[in-house]
């Protein structure tokens, strides 16, 4: 029946879709070049929590941080080290962007990976761009 | 207590619990992080060739479309051109219309025993929460596993970019010592796709006459998605995953290339596993709706049995002999007879 060429080239476009992923990929991904780490950072030697805590806690630190400044006024924090950091995204030399300076190659290259667009960026500024 | 849900529940429970095993026990990740994914893929693909490829096959008896509408017939009549399609073009607008929006569905009604000022009567009421659930579900499905492409492309396509954009519109912020919600942003799509499977879930077990015809094949992909929508969210929003590292493997997954990735814990072997299992039980189960929606006889036949004869497929070769050679074999004597004939040498 004539129906069954139809059927047959509705399955194969299915086919297609669903392997599409596999195909586009046949030649070979781009590797993800780990986020570098800047001078000042390496310096530092220390993260605000433990690296692998910070890899998926970050943004979670970065809200409480927002609201703790914002709502109590605090503007310090102090991790379980002892060690003093600027609750802020890029002002003072504790704070995030202050010690990774180098955005473009330390946040946003996982970011890009990942595809996320923190709205954060709408308001605050990174200082390198200002400059 | 109902042995069909139950069954599936614990079904469900038990492969959480072994992937979760599998997760944890280094020397397992490799069966249930790639082996099973891949071997997933692979059945989920030839199954499903094989049930449409089989379903091509069968042959159509008859002219079966299901009809809500006036069909065409003489002019001075006003046909329903969506709802008894008498054109190739017709029906495919109503199969657009049907795959889009579910219209049948839409149509859903419920009986019920409804008091009225003349004693107890039978009342059909329109009952459209199935039809929004369905919806809510299917649509957010869809978002949710579009989404998931950025985990298998690198750059990820704009479109992509674009629907996490407009996904993610609902900003909302709150934070407690005990729950946190707004970073990372909450994406609404994952939550309507839990609440809808569970108000699907819900349905069965409530309502007692779609309860008595609820089989476990009914419970145990609602109970496979809700595991997979919990465990996604349980990642995403509490417990926390290594997103670049995920995307890492499952771009060596697609590459043909895969490594395990370091430090992801257990739940996120129960999600791939469960993802794994979905795919693999799809072929043979009633999710195969998928693809039979397109091949419903009922739906895709276009209704002009008057106009044009539909021919079985399955006939045996019947030898006929018509009015007419009749009439050639006949006539003189018919004639002589004095019987009426249509056409006189
Ligand atoms: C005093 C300097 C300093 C400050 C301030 C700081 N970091 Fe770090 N950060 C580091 C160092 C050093 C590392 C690497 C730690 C390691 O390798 O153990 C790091 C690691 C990280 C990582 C993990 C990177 C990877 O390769 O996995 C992230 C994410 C991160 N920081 C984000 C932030 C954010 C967000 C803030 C602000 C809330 C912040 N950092 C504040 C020094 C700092
Ligand atoms: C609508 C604009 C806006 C957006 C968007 C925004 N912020 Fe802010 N943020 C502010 C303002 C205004 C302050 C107050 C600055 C001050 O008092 O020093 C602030 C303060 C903060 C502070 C503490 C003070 C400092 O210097 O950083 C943090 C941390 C912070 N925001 C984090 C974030 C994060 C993380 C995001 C993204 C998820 C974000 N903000 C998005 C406007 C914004
Ligand atoms: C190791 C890679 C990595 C690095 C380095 C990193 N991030 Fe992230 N960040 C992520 C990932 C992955 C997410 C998304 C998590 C998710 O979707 O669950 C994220 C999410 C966020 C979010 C929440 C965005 C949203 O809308 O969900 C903010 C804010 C953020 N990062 C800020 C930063 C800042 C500021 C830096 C640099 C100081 C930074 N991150 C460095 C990986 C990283
Ligand atoms: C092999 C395939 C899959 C992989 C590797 C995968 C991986 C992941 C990961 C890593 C997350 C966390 C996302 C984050 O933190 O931002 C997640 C979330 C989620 N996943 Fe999956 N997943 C897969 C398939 C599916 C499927 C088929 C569904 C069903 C629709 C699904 C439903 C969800 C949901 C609802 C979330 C919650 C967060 C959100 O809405 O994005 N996943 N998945």
């Amino acid at each position: 029946m004539n129906d069954k060429k139809l059927i047959i080239t509705g399955v194969i476009i299915f086919i297609f879709i669903l392997i599409f992923p596999f195909l586009y990929n046949l030649g070979g991904t781009t590797e993800f070049i780990d986020p570098v780490l800047s001078e000042k950072a390496k310096a530092a030697k220390f993260c605000v929590v433990p690296k692998e805590d910070m890899k998926v806690e970050h943004m979670q630190i970065l809200d409480v941080w927002r609201d703790t400044v914002v709502r109590k006024g605090e503007r310090v924090y102090v991790n379980s080290d002892g060690k003093k950091f600027t609750m802020s995204l890029s002002t003072g030399e504790n704070s995030c962007l202050g010690c990774h300076n180098n955005k473009a190659e330390f946040c946003d290259r996982c970011h890009d990976y990942a595809s996320v667009r923190p709205y954060c960026w709408d308001c605050h500024t990174d200082p390198k761009e200002i400059k | 207590m109902n042995v069909n849900y139950m069954l599936s529940f614990i079904i469900v429970l038990a492969l959480c619990l072994l992937s979760y095993l599998g997760g944890e026990a280094p020397g397992l990740r490799y069966l249930f992080g790639i082996a099973i994914p891949y071997l997933a893929i692979v059945i989920f693909i030839f199954g499903f060739i094989s049930r449409v490829m089989g379903w091509a096959r069968s042959a159509v008896p008859f002219r079966i479309p299901t009809t809500c509408g006036q069909q065409k017939s003489l002019p001075w009549i006003k046909p329903n051109r969506i709802d008894n399609p008498f054109s190739k073009s017709a029906v495919i607008l109503r199969m657009i219309l049907e795959i889009v929006c579910f219209r049948s569905l839409f149509r859903n009604t419920r009986m019920a025993f409804k008091n009225t000022k003349t004693g107890m009567r039978i009342a059909y009421d329109w009952e459209i929460f199935l039809w929004v659930a369905a919806l809510a579900f299917h649509y957010t499905f869809l978002v949710v596993l579009l989404r998931h492409l950025r985990f298998f492309f690198d750059p990820v396509p704009f479109c992509i970019q674009i629907l996490e954009f407009f996904d993610g519109f609902l900003k909302i912020e709150f934070l407690s010592n005990v729950i946190q919600v707004g970073l990372p942003g909450i994406y609404i799509s994952g939550v309507i796709l839990l609440a809808a499977v569970t108000f699907l879930f819900l349905r069965r077990i409530f309502s007692p006459k779609v309860r008595y015809i609820s089989l476990p094949a009914d419970f145990f992909p609602l109970f496979l998605i809700m595991g997979i929508a919990i465990t996604g969210i349980m990642m995403r929003y509490f417990t926390k995953v290594d997103i670049v590292g995920i995307k890492e493997f499952t771009m060596g997954l697609v590459s043909f290339s895969p490594a395990l990735p370091e430090g992801v814990g257990g739940l996120f072997y129960v999600h791939i596993f469960l993802v794994s299992v979905l795919l693999a039980y799809f072929p043979s189960s009633k999710l195969m709706h998928l693809g039979g929606i397109f091949l419903s006889p009922t739906r895709n036949m276009t209704a002009d049995t008057r106009a044009t004869r539909h021919v079985n497929p399955w006939n045996h070769p019947v030898k006929v002999h018509t009015y007419e050679q009749y009439e050639d074999e006949f006539r003189e004597k018919m004639i002589e007879a004095g019987l009426p004939v249509e056409k006189k040498e």
